[in-house]
């Protein structure tokens, strides 16, 4: 690891997916106008220039397509870093996804792998309405044979998606495109501040990756354990900070497979577990941390478990900020689970 | 298991293979010249007859229809023959359109709402459309098709209502700007994503025929769009079952920064589509007000007799940018708009009815101002009901309506939850 440079989150996905085809070959770059264009959030801006078209390259508007000739050069022998240009238009993809990427490797006994890492925007705060602003990762997590990595930073965005493009198993990597640009604290009517004023925002040119399935301790503390990922890591932050608790933030970073080691070590510190995602509630990821937590530290937990979540609603349009559960939803739940403390 | 070495005979000296990757012929900084694109004579191409048989004309999914002439005249076996009347009830629409259009870009970068998407070049594609089916019949639009609103003569103040999420809108606020839902009109809910419609459009054109009804359906989509695997669905499902509708691939050329070569453009048209299914299939000049009425009102009465579904390309041009978060500056000529060969179809409407001695420019212009007027008229009265500031102009409990029928237990306690926030907030959130 030598020099470094401020890099918002585009800039820190764009250099990750740059160094990794500089050293491998055999990576290639779709997706819908991320070719010439460079992609609607500009994340793959100059690869097709510097690589060529045959490795990086626009594709139809068919997202069953894009997944299925990712497995398909999958299985001739490329690393394939498909874009899907937002999360909520990854549905035509999941029979790809779930019946092939995820189930090659078991199902040909290891003869057939899909070593794919599929690149989308997801989540909200950007007025994008129902279909620009879903968090579906609770979708993927359910599924064998997929890894679920969201980043919260440029520099963890960067190192994760490169662990994620070397991963021989297929990879959904969703970006949390309200934090492109700069971190978030939730409050929707203050400006927002951006990543070079951020520790986070100094990130390596070059090589490095950070594990999967490695969670970061973001900041230390006794009185409660947050678990959060993505946008919800900086609200959350943030959050604490106003409220002066002293909690312990856990940025999970890889949702499948967990952290799980980390994750409980807190828990059975402080006593108390507090979940935030922005994704819908029911059967959201927040309902298997909280089962995974009540099942290992059951008999450390103080109090009952929080999950602070988007409402069980599509996600609105002009509504947005009461959907999404900033620091209001956050600080009414923190003065419930720390009632008795 | 251990393979056997490969038999001499099946070993290969052959040539290395190599990836095509498609490109438009121009991107930004160069001359554009589109004398490549092949344009036919207005009046050449042919007119089967409503009851012949599909493959019996395959010829026309690779020709263009076209009505309107050099000289601005009307020509060949695809004349509609409309009255002025009815020339200049399109001309008006068509200008509207474009009015509202401008108006409410305008209105997206004062702030005033999140998005906006114009139809700049492309009025005629749904303007003429919504002339030649009947006003009960369905339509399944994307999200370019606000000329079916306005020429169905559907109120621009709720359009704009909608477009500003505010405390009229009829959809709550619930959906993206322009992706109206005017079941009165006859035009379904628009989706955000691309060619769900389709399918959609066959299963009501089916509804319609299995009940012995007498409307058909009609929809639309980009020709970016037709990759997706429900354009497929959808026309295996209209050719098994003859389905009484019409699919409307609007070729404007550029899907975002994609040109139509991504969609397959550099092996064949799209209205050829129609020929591997078996359906009928027409190509049409999409800037010739007059030829898509022909074509459409000739699909009609097809789907209507029960010679089942239509494909038409129209072929046009995207003249401004995707939508407001969009800058084609960044992947296309900036001299593509106006060297595009078939021109604007509001020009060539307005020169056509001006040829035939019954329009004149200062109707035109006088038009023109009396539609800007019109459009900013119903924008005040929009904005009397809120613009998208912070999204507080609707009710609050409205967030959790329309989820179910009927609100679940879990939803009526999110419901109360989120009222609660609002008192804890403090913040000045009319609930009214
Ligand atoms: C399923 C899905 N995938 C991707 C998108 C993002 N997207 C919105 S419009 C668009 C381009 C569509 O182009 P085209 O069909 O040619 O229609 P046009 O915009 O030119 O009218 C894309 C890729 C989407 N809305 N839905």
């Amino acid at each position: 690891m030598t020099d470094s440079t401020r890099m918002n989150m585009i800039q820190a996905i764009n250099s990750a997916m740059d160094v990794m085809m500089e050293r491998d070959p055999d990576i290639v770059v779709m997706g819908e106008d991320v070719g010439y264009f460079g992609g609607v959030f500009r994340a793959t801006a100059g690869l097709q220039s510097k690589y060529g078209k045959t490795r990086v390259f626009d594709t139809p508007i068919t997202e069953c397509g894009i997944i299925g000739v990712a497995v398909g050069m999958g299985a001739y022998g490329l690393r394939p870093v498909p874009e899907i240009q937002f999360a909520d238009y990854i549905y035509p993809a999941l029979d790809q996804l779930v019946s092939e990427a995820a189930r090659l490797r078991y199902r040909s006994a290891g003869e057939f792998t899909a070593p794919i890492t599929v690149r989308s925007p997801f989540g909200g705060g950007i007025f994008g309405g129902q279909t620009h602003s879903q968090s579906p990762e609770g979708i993927f997590t359910h599924i064998s044979g997929v890894k679920t990595v969201i980043p919260s930073t440029p520099y963890d965005a960067k190192g994760l998606l490169i662990a994620a493009i070397e991963d021989n198993d297929p990879t959904i990597f969703f970006e949390p495109k309200r934090i492109y640009n700069g971190p978030f604290d939730g409050h929707w009517d203050k400006p927002t501040q951006n990543w070079s004023q951020h520790p986070a925002g100094e990130v390596p040119t070059g090589y490095y990756k950070i594990e999967l399935g490695k969670a970061k301790v973001v900041r230390p503390g006794e009185a409660l354990t947050i678990l959060a990922y993505g946008t919800m890591v900086h609200v959350a932050l943030a959050v604490i900070a106003e409220a002066g608790v002293d909690a312990e933030v856990i940025d999970l970073r890889t949702l499948v497979p967990l952290d799980i080691e980390t994750i409980a070590a807190s828990v059975e510190k402080t006593g108390r577990c507090m979940i935030i995602h922005e994704a819908t509630r029911t059967s959201g990821f927040g309902a298997e941390l909280s089962a995974q937590v009540q099942e290992r530290c059951f008999y450390h937990l103080e109090a009952p478990i929080e999950r602070v979540t988007g409402f069980d609603t599509p996600y609105p349009h002009s509504l947005e900020w009461a959907y999404f559960p900033g620091p209001v939803r956050i600080g009414e739940a923190l003065k419930k689970i720390m009632k008795d403390a | 298991m251990a393979r056997d070495p490969v038999p001499a005979h099946l070993k290969k000296n052959l040539p290395p293979l190599s990836l095509y990757v498609p490109e438009p012929k121009f991107r930004p900084g160069d001359t554009v010249d589109f004398t490549q694109v092949p344009i036919p004579t207005a009046g050449e191409t042919r007119r089967p007859e409503i009851t012949d048989d599909a493959q019996s004309f395959t010829d026309l999914a690779y020709q263009l229809v076209r009505v309107l002439d050099e000289d601005n005249q009307a020509v060949g076996p695809w004349n509609p023959r409309l009255t002025p009347d009815m020339l200049r009830a399109m001309l008006r629409s068509m200008a509207q359109v474009r009015a509202f259009d401008e108006r409410m870009f305008r209105a997206q970068r004062q702030g005033k709402t999140s998005f906006y998407m114009k139809c700049t070049g492309e009025e005629a594609v749904a303007v003429s459309a919504a002339y030649a089916l009947d006003y009960e019949d369905m339509c399944f639009p994307s999200y370019r098709q606000q000329g079916l609103l306005i020429a169905r003569n559907w109120s621009m103040v709720d359009m704009m209502n909608q477009i500003y999420s505010n405390s009229a809108d009829r959809l709550q606020g619930k959906q993206l700007p322009i992706m109206y839902s005017v079941k009165e009109a006859g035009f379904f809910s628009i989706s955000g994503n691309l060619t769900t419609q389709y399918p959609q459009a066959v299963g009501w054109a089916m509804a319609s025929a299995a009940k012995g009804d007498t409307r058909i359906a009609a929809t639309w989509c980009g020709e970016g769009s037709t990759a997706e695997g429900d354009f497929h669905s959808a026309c295996t499902f209209a050719s098994v079952y003859r389905a009484p509708v019409i699919f409307n691939v609007v070729n404007n050329q550029w899907a975002i920064s994609s040109f139509s070569g991504f969609a397959g453009a550099e092996s064949t048209t799209f209205a050829a589509r129609a020929v591997g299914y078996g359906i009928a299939g027409l190509r049409v000049d999409g800037n010739d007000a007059l030829a898509v009425y022909a074509a459409t009102a000739w699909a009609a009465e097809r789907a209507r007799t029960n010679q089942g579904p239509t494909l038409i390309e129209h072929f046009t041009y995207r003249a401004e940018g995707h939508s407001t978060s969009d800058d084609p500056g960044q992947y296309r000529s900036a001299g593509e708009p106006t060297a595009w060969p078939l021109g604007d179809p509001i020009a060539r409407l307005k020169a056509h009815l001006i040829a035939l001695g019954e329009w004149d420019e200062d109707r035109h212009a006088a038009q023109d101002k009396e539609l800007a007027e019109m459009v900013k008229a119903a924008q005040k009265q929009a904005e009397a009901n809120g613009v998208l500031g912070h999204g507080l102009h609707q009710p609050l409990d409205t967030l959790f309506d329309g989820v179910f029928e009927e609100m679940p237990w879990h939803l009526q306690e999110q419901q109360a939850q989120m009222i609660a926030e609002e008192t804890a907030s403090g913040r000045p959130w009319a609930r009214k």
